[in-house]
Parts: structure tokens; sequence; C-alpha cells
């Protein structure tokens, strides 16, 4: 193993775990796939296992999800699909495989912030929330630009504003990493893009032009995704040039509004 | 080293063990040489056991975490395998053989979460087993023919 883990601890509070994990060298494994291919050494690897955080709950107005939530059950959540017409899935499907995926965990994945992120794209797309140990609930879009610090993601709130969702992905390959992320939603009338993988954190993109002001037509779902190519940075890597990227933005922008609008 | 206790296989092990210790080495450590060591980047689906019935990649765990849990692998489910594996072995899907515990094992958990896959869903939810040999076709036919052949029973 080239990560050496030193204790082993399921802490039976969060409060021992936000303590135990003020020390630098200590870390909240979560589902501990990339945690793994780290080196160093883990003085104490936390595991949030045995705090009940393992749960989707869904009331009338938001679904409360436990921070060690799977991306697996994220993908079966039938509330969840419903509520975005089949996007949820969309996004984490083609995330490795199966078994990744039931290890694989939301607040992994969110508190990672990670460029590649299908996850934090599909989330940034909806009225979302993460609720912290210690800073308490605030938008996932905030939480999305702050650097790592030593507090815990205990929870992530999506509030059920009406909306519609639209998920796509560019990937050379199923399985593999994305060349692109893309989510289209319209939150009580708000359109929202949100481009990931660009290589860099996923980014949020509205209609302050009201190039959509008047819904969603050829013209105009052509004119956002102009917008959209023209203002988010793209960057190159062994997956895509930063050309390329800009070209699927545009893309995968338009066909999502089209989709979103019933044309496609 | 700290003290585990789980089951295998349907029988109760324990163990002293090193906190960072992972699933794979347990499992191996305890006879279970079915779990092959592919990748180790959480990708091939080689290292492939069940926690509590749920496909999971044994490369990918803490053995610490299965403690209080059920693990199998595929010593301990040869009959729900030979059900199957036969028709995997006629379309000379497995070749070299070495992904083949880990794809019978997550054929496993399909076939228990979805008895009727379409070709779809068995490629969908098997993408995560990567084969070398093989370019997937013949597994598929041998899920395939087995379904098949379950139906006309």
């Amino acid at each position: 193993m080239i990560m050496n883990i030193q204790n082993y601890v399921r802490p039976q509070s969060l409060e021992e775990a936000y303590t135990l994990n003020q020390n630098r060298r200590s870390r909240i494994i979560g589902g501990m796939l990339w945690l793994k291919m780290g080196r160093g050494t883990v003085s104490t690897a936390i595991d949030l296992c045995d705090l009940g955080l393992d749960t989707i709950e869904e009331t009338q107005d938001q679904f409360s999800i436990g921070a060690m939530v799977t991306l697996r059950q994220l993908e079966l959540h039938k509330g969840l699909n419903d509520y975005t017409q089949g996007a949820m899935a969309q996004s984490v499907q083609d995330i490795v495989g199966v078994q990744f995926r039931n290890l694989a965990t939301l607040g992994g994945s969110l508190w990672g912030r990670f460029g590649f992120s299908d996850v934090l794209t599909m989330f940034l797309a909806m009225d979302t929330w993460v609720e912290l140990y210690k800073g308490g609930i605030l938008p996932l879009e905030r939480f999305a630009s702050m650097k790592h610090d030593r507090d815990i993601l205990v929870r992530v709130i999506v509030k059920k504003a009406p909306g519609r969702f639209v998920y796509r992905a560019m990937r050379n390959q199923r399985t593999d990493f994305p060349v692109l992320t893309c989510a289209l939603s319209r939150l009580e009338g708000e359109y929202r893009a949100v481009l990931g993988a660009r290589p860099g954190r996923a980014m949020v993109i509205r209609d302050s032009g009201g190039l959509l002001s008047e819904g969603i037509t050829g013209e105009s779902a052509a004119a956002f995704a102009a917008f959209a190519a023209e203002t988010v940075p793209t960057g190159g890597n062994l997956r895509g040039s930063a050309a390329y990227r800009t070209h699927l933005i545009r893309v995968l922008t338009q066909r999502s509004l089209l989709e979103l609008g019933g044309m496609e | 080293m700290m003290e585990i206790k789980l089951k295998l296989n349907g029988r109760n092990v324990s163990s002293h063990i090193d906190p960072g210790l992972l699933l794979i080495d347990f499992l191996r450590d305890q006879g279970c040489f079915s779990v092959k060591r592919g990748c180790e980047t959480s990708n091939c689906g080689l290292c492939t056991v069940l926690l509590d019935g749920k496909p999971v990649l044994s490369c990918s765990v803490l053995a610490a975490r299965a403690a209080g849990h059920h693990v199998q692998t595929l010593e301990g489910l040869q009959e729900e395998a030979a059900e199957f594996v036969g028709f995997i072995a006629d379309q000379g899907a497995d070749q070299c053989g070495f992904c083949n515990p880990g794809f019978v094992m997550n054929t496993i958990a399909l076939l228990r979460e979805n008895p009727n896959p379409t070709d779809d869903e068995i490629r969908s939810y098997l993408a995560g087993n990567l084969c070398r040999c093989s370019g997937y076709d013949g597994q598929l036919r041998g899920i395939r023919g087995f379904l098949d052949s379950r139906g006309k029973k």
C-alpha cells in the first residue's frame, strides 16, 4: 500500500470526528478511492460509517443526503431521479463501474471539489446546500470555491425548487474521466449551465444577458451556447485540448438546452 | 495492530491486522486466492467481492471497514457461479482467466439485482470489469446464453 495508515477510528459522534480531524495528519476516509492513491503517512484514518450518514431522506420540500451516501444510492434513488427527470442517474452512471460507485461517497466527491467531477457538476445545477459541522449550512456554489479546511461535510441538502434538468458528458471511452461535463437546469425560471472537467472545477453560467428570456428556440439555444463557450475558460490535458473543450461546451450546452426545451 | 471480527463466506473470522491493511490483502491472507490484484487504481474490477451483498473493489476498502460485515468471495459462491460460468467458458470468453473471478462476482451481483437484464443492462453493469483478452463480446454472449437457456426450462 502506498499510503501508510497508523490508526483507524470509527467515531461515535461528529464532535469526536471533528476533534480527531484537527490533527493535520488525520484524514476522513470517505469512500477511500482517491485517498488510497496518495502517498505519505496518515496518523488516524477517520471512518464516518457509524454516524448514520448513509441515508437519503426526502420530504415535500427537500432531499437531505448524508455525506456517506454512495454514488450508487444516488443512481438508484427514485425520488432524486423523478425530481431530476433521470439526470441524477445520468450524471453518475459512467463513473468507472458499479463496484466503484458502491464505495464512492457523495461527501468525498463534493469535498474533493475535483475538476473532473460529474457529481459536482450535477449538484451545482440544483438548489444545493452543504452542511458543514462547524461552518453551518451554505450554498454549494460558495463551498465549491472555498479552500479545503479541517471541517466535516455532514450532509447535502437539495431543495425541491420546481425545475427541469439535463445532464450530458463527453468521454473518450465509457468509464474514463470525462473530457467535459455539462448540466443544464431551469430552476424557478432561472437558467443555469454548469460546465466541468474544463479540466478545472465546474463553474456555473447564468443567463445574465437575457438570451433565453423569450424561451428556448433553436436560435436562442445557439446564442446561449456561444455565450457559454466564450465565457468559460478551458485548458488542455491528455484527454483533450482547450480548443476541443471550448467546442464541446458549445455543442453540449446547445444540445442540452434543446433537450431542456423539449426540442431534442 | 487492531482486532477485527467479520463474517467471511458464512464463517466467523477474527484477526489482528495492521490498520492500513486493504481488504484484498486480508482476503488473500485468509486463503481466498480468487481475489486478484489488478490495477490497484480502482478501475479494473479484478478484486471484486461482495460486502453485505454489494459488489465492491476490495483493493479500495480497508479491512478494518469490513469489520462487523459479511464478505463473500468466489470461494463461497461456487454453487451460484456454477449456474452460468460454463456458458461463459463455452464462448471462450475467459481466455487467460485472470479477470474471470471479478467478472463472475459482478455477474452474480447483477443477476441478484436484476434477474432478467437486457444486453445494455449487462454491458452497463459489467462496465467496471476490464478484460484485456476478449473484447467483452464473449462474456456478453455467455451470459445471454445462460439467460436464454433458463427461459427455455
